[in-house]
């Protein structure tokens, strides 16, 4: 093997930076044109935006299907819709929010913003990256097609056995249901694990993990959270597929099988899914707060604590969702007094930023708008969290519309919030340019008065014994003027979320251009220009603070030496982040694609005959052959060892 | 406009790859140790809670399983660990001779192992259909084979890769000492399934 001195290659520094730098990292970092290009990429940034498009499309179909329930509710013994496609709708609702929705767009907000935060030209296996969005696209097409089809899944969000299975849902609709789940966990599990190899080794020399922005802290507690609670959904869901559709028994109760066994899988996986949806959304939080308060978050140390304990107890809540199942008073107790100890560390949190605001000088433009309906929401959300910890309050209200109130109001309160204000945050980063204030702020009112209008009459009509998951209600009953009141509230919130995309569009065509840094935030994504160029920052930035660009108002400290004519990039030690190695990150490929496509070929076909495990393997396995096969020559590397 | 860099350290004399924890590829198979050792906790967990809920384990009529084939299994994978781990310290000390003849010498334990696995299903004693506890067992077996297949199928095309000009770049010796460590996850793993399919149904008898 030629072995090259350190002084053939040509790298970044004093000799190499500016324009000459950036033709230079263009030409190793683009990638080819076209739709050609837009397949094999591997840019994290292209795929995030991806992601993230296509999540707030389902946020927008599952939406429709609210407002079709609503339409639905609004008067009682209405005949708009039909029991059958009523109880489609719920479960497409609520597969496509949790599922296609909530947990995939703060994957694909972490895929576009952290290796930008934390100081690093690309994400760790990109090409595992875009194979995810692919099977995600899979998923969610396959769920939707089939909804289309009039064999949508009806047996709600957490298909429930028995009657999810053989006996009392027979045809291929909860099969459907199931496969879904396998595309969208492979997909989590996959970004999952790009994010915690990022964080741990890609971070910019001097971010320690006490340096983290508190974004990419919630981020990595996420990661952990979803690696070890996807595996559950995924193990509980093969189970019913396989009790479907080759008579295992795992279920069954008269064959020695239990129906309470999916309920403890589904929610080992279930309970913790929401802090996933939640923890990025703190990390949102802090980011905004930080920002338009011009201040650090107040107690970093706290808030880090806060968001790990939170992970750790998300593990040790799940069977409150099963006290209507009965327990042994010792479960009652235990589960009773772990679901009112999540309330400690959120509580630490929610003081911890009204003590920021307290003590910064808050802007309040319309992310800090969406922080504050935050608070206020997921406030109420949480203190009816804790009244349900109670077994024999949640006795009285379960499965009732008082719960149905209770989780909008935490993951609206605690995710869409936030996330609404994230994008409005990062929306110059992403585009270039800003989104309009004025439109922001009446859509920003619209949507939290109007949430507000939808959601708390629901805890009433709980109370007064309203059941969920009733495809309509009989006269008489007193439900008839808090439903309206609840279906208003929700066509507004539509019209707001209309008039939000409105902005966003507009924004992107013709909004202020926005400079690198035009909140003057502190954190390292801001120091490359709006949009980033696709190797994201010129050279690596050095950090020796929290806010490094609070701290470096007329330099951005560097490191040098990265080859440009290959794509390096810098590891990091996992605890004090010293440079340690130079790898390479893999260049864009066609490949994922085609696993991604023989594996959905598989998944889809194994709906039908149990033999396309089988036969479907040996495609996949061809294409991942293909995928990590080196197509480039040997490399001179390494130069100097 | 962005901030105007300040250089202050050069990097271009950093290794460009390392063993263990340093490598990224490390941490993204750590990753999937935890994804797959939490599946397999979960249905080991599954196992308990159908075996919680029975008079006797297998239920009436039914036998344990037969020993044969996967206490043989048992001791072939544990003797595969030698060769690994020969494999494995070559591979760290880039001793490419080495790698390539004991990948070669790994090749036989596969082909023993996969027997082996086929006819462990053949003495099961109950078939996946017949009641809860049948699939339980029918299920830990199967994962515990898309496991092993997995790892022999990469094992075999690193082998390949292993014999081509790209055999020497230390890229593909960092994957080969961290498929090395795969292996040893994947007879970890077996060692619990195994006691549960086996002897536990002997023991709680």
């Amino acid at each position: 093997m030629t072995v090259l001195s350190g002084r053939d290659l040509p790298r970044d520094g004093e000799d190499l930076q500016g324009a000459a730098l950036h033709g230079r990292l263009e030409r190793t970092w683009g990638d080819a044109p076209g739709l050609w290009g837009w397949l094999t990429t591997t840019d994290h940034k292209r795929i995030g935006k991806r992601y993230i498009v296509t999540a707030l499309v389902f946020l927008m179909l599952g939406g429709l299907l609210a407002l079709a329930m609503r339409l639905q509710l609004a008067r009682p013994e209405s005949g708009l819709i039909s029991p059958d496609r009523y109880n489609q709708l719920f479960t497409m609702h609520g597969t496509t929010m949790m599922f296609l929705f909530a947990v995939p767009v703060m994957e694909a907000m972490a895929i576009y913003l952290v290796p930008l935060m934390i100081g690093t030209r690309n994400i760790s296996f990109p090409r595992l990256n875009a194979f995810s969005y692919y099977m995600y696209l899979a998923g969610g097409t396959l769920l939707w097609v089939a909804f289309v089809l009039n064999i949508g899944p009806d047996a709600g969000w957490f298909a429930y056995v028995p009657l999810s299975g053989p006996e009392f849902s027979p045809g291929k609709r909860t099969d459907i249901w199931a496969q879904m789940i396998t595309f969208t966990e492979v997909a989590a599990l996959a970004v999952a694990v790009e994010l915690v190899a990022t964080i741990l080794k890609q971070r910019a020399p001097g971010m320690t993990l006490a340096r983290m922005p508190l974004f990419v802290w919630g981020v990595l507690v996420t990661a952990f959270m979803v690696i070890f609670s996807m595996p559950s959904v995924a193990l509980a869901s093969g189970m019913l597929i396989a009790d479907r559709l080759v008579g295992t028994q795992f279920y069954n109760q008269y064959e020695h099988g239990d129906p309470l066994l999916w309920q403890h899988l589904f929610w080992f996986f279930g309970h913790p899914e929401v802090y996933i949806i939640f923890v990025p959304g703190a990390g949102f939080v802090s980011q905004i707060t930080e920002t338009f308060c011009r201040r650090p978050v107040f107690a970093y140390p706290a808030m880090v604590l806060a968001l790990v304990t939170i992970g750790l107890l998300a593990f040790g809540v799940w069977v409150h969702h099963m006290f209507a199942t009965g327990l042994p008073r010792m479960g009652y107790s235990f589960y009773t007094a772990a679901t009112m100890a999540v309330a400690i560390p959120s509580g630490i949190q929610i003081f911890c930023w009204i003590a920021t605001i307290w003590d910064g000088r808050p802007r309040f433009q319309v992310p800090l708008l969406y922080v504050v309906a935050f608070i206020v929401t997921f406030v109420i959300g949480g203190l009816s969290g804790v009244m349900q910890a109670s077994v024999p309050i949640d006795l009285q209200v379960h499965d009732t519309y008082f719960i149905v109130a209770h989780f909008h109001y935490v993951l609206i309160g605690g995710a869409v919030f936030p996330l609404l204000g994230a994008i409005t945050y990062w929306f110059p980063k992403i585009t270039g340019r800003m989104m309009g204030e004025g439109l922001g702020k009446t859509s920003f009112w619209m949507i939290f008065l109007g949430f507000q209008v939808a959601f708390f009459p629901m805890h009433l009509l709980g109370m007064w014994g309203m059941p969920r998951r009733v495809y309509t209600y009989p006269t008489g009953m007193g439900w008839d003027e808090m439903n309206m009141l609840a279906t208003l509230g929700s066509f507004v919130v539509a019209l707001a979320v209309l008039l939000f995309v409105v902005n966003a569009v507009h924004s992107l065509l013709r909004g202020a251009v926005a400079g690198p840094n035009p909140w003057d935030a502190p954190t390292l994504e801001w120091a490359t220009p709006s949009p980033p160029p696709q190797y994201n920052f010129a050279h690596i930035p050095v950090v020796a603070s929290r806010t490094p660009l609070w701290d470096n108002r007329h330099h951005l400290p560097v490191v040098t030496g990265l080859r440009v004519d290959d794509r390096e990039l810098l590891l990091t030690t996992v605890m004090e982040a010293r440079p340690d190695l130079r790898e390479a990150s893999p260049l864009p490929s066609i490949w994922p694609l085609w696993a991604a496509i023989s594996t959905t070929c598989l998944f889809i076909s194994s709906i039908f005959t149990p033999w396309a495990v089988l036969v479907g393997a040996f495609p996949v396995a061809a294409a991942l052959t293909a995928w990590f096969w080196p197509k480039s020559p040997p490399s001179p590397e390494p130069v100097i060892e | 406009m962005t901030l105007p860099p300040r250089f202050t350290e050069d990097v271009r004399a950093l290794p460009t790859h390392a063993f263990g924890h340093r490598s990224l590829t490390w941490w993204g198979v750590v990753a999937f140790f935890l994804i797959e050792g939490t599946a397999f906790a979960l249905a080991i967990g599954s196992y308990f809670f159908l075996e919680g809920l029975e008079e006797n384990w297998p239920p009436d009529p039914w036998q344990p399983p037969g020993l044969l084939w996967g206490t043989l299994f048992t001791l072939v994978i544990l003797v595969s660990e030698i060769p690994n781990t020969i494999v494995k310290r070559a591979a760290e000390r880039h001793d490419l001779a080495t790698v390539r003849r004991y990948m070669l010498v790994l090749l036989p334990f596969f082909a023993l192992l996969l027997l082996f696995r086929a006819l462990e299903f053949t003495t099961l004693n109950v078939l996946w259909t017949d009641n809860a506890y049948g699939s339980i067992i029918w299920a830990l077996l199967f994962l515990h084979l898309t496991h092993i297949l997995t790892d022999i199928a990469d094992s075999l095309v690193l082998t390949a890769l292993i014999f081509t000009r790209h055999g020497g770049e230390n890229r593909r010796i960092v994957d080969v000492a961290e498929n090395a460590m795969y292996w040893r996850f994947v007879w970890l793993t077996w060692l619990p399934i195994y006691a549960l399919i086996y002897w536990v149904p002997r023991w709680v008898a």
